[in-house]
C-alpha cells in the first residue's frame, strides 16, 4: 500500500470518530467518552496529515499549533460557565476565518509560476475555483459574524446596541449583491487573485452588517447558524483541497448548526428570515404597561414565599437569562436541595430559547451540580403544571408570557410557553416589571395566583434560604 | 524545459492530498455525510445542547488539516496565510475539545 493510501485510510478512520464521538452526545452518561472520541479522531486526521509529504514548513506548524493551543487551552480552562454562549462564538469565527485563508493560500498556490524564465499556468479546476470562492464567503462571513456576537454577549461597551445607520435592509441587500457577483467573477476567473480578495472583504463586510441589528434572545438563532456556516466552509475547504474527512466533519457541524437553529426558530414561533430581518416590534394591539399591571401587581417578602414552601408538596423552578447574569445557578442548587431535603418535590422546567445558546440553562445548572434527570422540557412538564404549588420564575420573562398563548395579535403570538400561570401559585424574582426582550408587559404579573418577589436573584434567593431555614 | 513544465502539471494536480478523488464521489461523500448527521443530531437532547455545539465546533476546527497543507504552498504570501490559519484552527481544536470536556465532566457528576 502507498503512503496516499494509507492517509486516506487513516482519514476514514477519523471520520468515523467524529461520527461515533457525536453519536456518544446522545446521552449525558456516554458523552464524555463520545467528545473523547472525537478529540481522537482529530488526532488521526492531523497526525495523518504530517505524514504527507508536501509539507515543507515543518517549523511553521510548530509554531502555529504551540500558539494556537496555548491561546485555545487558557480560554477553554479560564472562562465562566455563563460566558460560554461568547466563547463558542469566538471559537466558531476562528473555524470561519482558517477556512478563508486555507483556500486563500491554495488559490496562490495554483497561480502562474515562473519556472526558468517561463510562465508556467496550469487550469485551475471550476470546481476547485467554486470551492474557494464558496470557501471564502462563508468563512468570511462567518469570522466577522461570530466576532460581532462574541462582542454582543461579551457586552463590550460599543456594541451594547446596534450600530444605526439609514437604508439598513438596503445596504445589506447591495453587499448581497456585490458579494455575489465577486463570487460568481472569482470562480469563472480564478487566476485573479484580486477578486478573490475583495470578495473576502466584502463577505466580511457583510458579516459584521448582518449580524450588528440582532441581538438579545436571538441570539441563540445567530450561534447556531454560525456554527453551521463554520460546517459549510470547512466543507467547501474540503472540496478545494479534495480531502475527504474535511467534508465528512464540515457536513456534520453544517447538520447540527441547521437543526439547532430550526429547533430555536420553532421555539420562538418565528421565522429564521424573521430573526435575521424582521424587528420585533409591540403591535398596536398591546396593552400599555399600565393597563396590564394598573395596582393589581403584588409584590412579596422573602418570608411569605418560605411559608409557601413550607406547605408546599410540588415546586417547579423556572430559569431563565437573569439567572446567569445574576450567577445565582449555585444559590438555586441550595434552595432546590434545602426543599428537597424536606420532602418537596423539586423540578427545573427548561424552556428551548431561555438563555443565550442553545442548553445554556442545562450548562449553567449541571455547573452547580443539579443532576440533568431533575431537568425537564417545556412538553414533558406543561402538563404537571396544574398540579404544581408553587412555581418559583427567575429572570425568565417571554417564555412564561400567557400572551402567546392566549392573545393572537401579540408579536409572540403562538410561540410555545411554559404553563407557569396554571400553577397553584407563581412567584416571580426579578428586579423590576421592565420587559423582556419582546417589549410587552407579562399579564402573568398581575395575575391573581402571581406574587413578585422584586429584587437582585441571587439575593432574593439566598433570603429565601435563610427564611427558610429559621 | 518542456520536462519541466510537465513536472509542474503534475506536481500541482498531485497536490490534491487524496489522491485527487472525482468530484461526484465527493458530493456523494458530503450528501451521505449531511443525513448521518442529521439521524443523529435529532438524537442529541437539548440538555446537551450547548456541548453540542461546543463540540462539533471543535470537530469543525479540522480545517487545521487544511491549514497545514496549506503552509508548504505558495511562497512567503501562502506560507502566512497557512500559518494564521493553523493557529486559528489549533485554538479552534484544542480549545473546542476541552471546553466540551469541562462541560460533560460536570454533567456527569452525580450529586453525593
Amino acid at each position: 500500500m502507498d503512503k496516499a493510501t494509507l492517509i486516506d485510510l487513516a482519514y476514514l478512520v477519523a471520520a468515523v470518530l467524529f461520527i461515533l464521538g457525536l453519536k456518544g452526545l446522545t446521552h449525558p452518561r456516554t458523552a464524555v467518552r463520545g467528545n473523547l472520541l472525537g478529540a481522537t479522531g482529530m488526532l488521526v486526521a492531523i497526525l495523518a496529515t504530517l505524514v504527507n509529504q508536501q509539507i515543507m514548513g515543518y517549523w511553521l506548524i510548530v509554531i502555529g499549533v504551540i500558539i494556537g493551543t496555548a491561546i485555545g487551552a487558557v480560554l477553554a480552562i479560564k472562562i465562566a460557565m455563563t460566558d460560554m454562549p461568547q466563547l463558542v462564538a469566538l471559537f466558531n469565527g476562528f473555524g470561519g476565518g482558517a477556512s478563508v485563508l486555507v483556500a486563500g493560500a491554495e488559490l496562490i498556490r495554483l497561480q502562474p509560476a515562473e519556472i526558468d524564465g517561463v510562465v508556467v499556468a496550469v487550469p485551475i479546476e471550476s470546481s476547485v475555483a467554486v470551492a474557494i470562492v464558496a470557501s471564502g464567503l462563508i468563512g468570511a462571513v462567518t469570522f466577522w459574524g461570530s466576532l460581532v456576537a462574541f462582542a454582543k454577549l461579551q457586552e463590550l461597551q460599543a456594541f451594547r446596541k446596534p450600530f444605526e445607520y439609514p437604508y439598513l435592509k438596503l445596504i445589506n441587500a447591495a453587499l448581497a449583491v456585490v458579494v455575489l457577483s465577486l463570487a460568481v467573477l472569482g470562480a469563472v476567473f480564478p487566476q485573479y487573485l484580486t477578486v478573490y480578495f475583495l470578495l473576502v472583504l466584502f463577505a466580511s463586510v457583510l458579516g459584521l452588517t448582518l449580524v450588528n441589528p440582532i441581538g438579545g434572545a436571538d441570539m441563540p438563532v445567530v450561534i447556531a447558524l454560525l456554527n453551521s456556516y463554520s460546517g459549510l466552509a470547512a466543507c467547501a475547504t474540503g472540496f478545494v483541497l479534495s480531502n475527504t474527512v474535511l467534508i465528512v466533519a464540515g457536513s456534520l457541524v453544517g447538520a447540527s448548526g441547521v437543526i439547532l437553529t430550526s429547533i430555536m426558530c420553532k421555539a420562538m414561533n418565528r421565522s429564521l428570515q424573521h430573526v435575521l430581518f424582521g424587528v420585533l416590534q409591540p403591535g398596536e394591539d398591546t396593552a400599555s404597561a399600565d393597563e396590564v399591571y394598573g395596582g393589581r401587581v403584588k409584590s412579596t417578602s422573602a418570608e411569605e414565599v418560605a411559608m409557601l414552601f413550607e406547605t408546599a408538596q410540588r415546586v417547579v423552578i423556572v430559569p431563565g437569562y437573569g439567572m446567569a447574569v445574576a450567577q445565582a445557578q449555585h444559590a438555586v442548587r441550595d434552595l432546590a436541595n434545602l426543599l428537597e431535603d424536606r420532602g418537596t418535590e423539586v423540578e427545573f422546567a427548561i424552556h428551548p430559547v431561555a438563555g443565550r445558546m442553545p442548553g445554556h440553562m442545562n450548562v449553567l445548572l449541571a455547573e452547580a451540580e443539579v443532576p440533568y434527570d431533575q431537568l425537564k422540557e417545556m412538553d414533558e412538564i406543561n402538563p404537571t403544571m396544574s398540579q404544581t404549588d408553587v412555581v418559583l420564575v427567575i429572570g425568565a420573562n417571554d417564555v412564561v408570557n400567557p400572551e402567546a398563548r392566549e392573545n393572537p395579535k401579540s408579536p409572540i403570538a403562538g410561540m410555545p410557553i411554559i404553563d407557569v400561570d396554571k400553577a397553584r401559585t407563581v412567584v416571580v424574582i426579578k428586579r423590576s416589571l421592565s420587559p423582556g426582550f419582546a417589549g410587552i408587559p407579562n399579564p402573568l404579573f398581575a395575575l391573581d395566583n402571581t406574587l413578585m418577589l422584586f429584587g437582585d436573584g441571587k439575593k432574593a434567593i439566598l433570603d429565601l434560604i435563610a427564611a427558610l431555614k429559621e | 524545459m518542456g520536462i519541466e513544465l510537465l513536472l509542474f502539471a503534475e506536481e500541482t494536480v498531485a497536490t490534491a492530498p487524496s489522491g485527487g478523488a472525482s468530484l461526484i464521489l465527493l458530493m456523494t461523500v458530503f450528501v451521505l455525510a449531511i443525513f448521518v448527521g442529521v439521524e443523529i443530531i435529532t438524537k442529541i437532547p437539548p440538555t446537551l445542547h450547548t456541548p453540542l455545539m461546543s463540540g462539533s465546533n471543535a470537530i469543525s476546527g479540522i480545517s487545521l488539516v487544511g491549514a497545514i497543507l496549506a503552509t508548504g504552498s505558495g511562497g512567503y504570501l501562502g506560507a502566512t496565510l497557512g500559518l494564521f490559519a493553523v493557529i486559528m484552527a489549533t485554538i479552534n481544536v484544542v480549545g473546542g475539545f476541552l471546553v466540551t470536556n469541562r462541560m460533560l465532566e460536570m454533567f456527569r457528576k452525580k450529586k453525593k
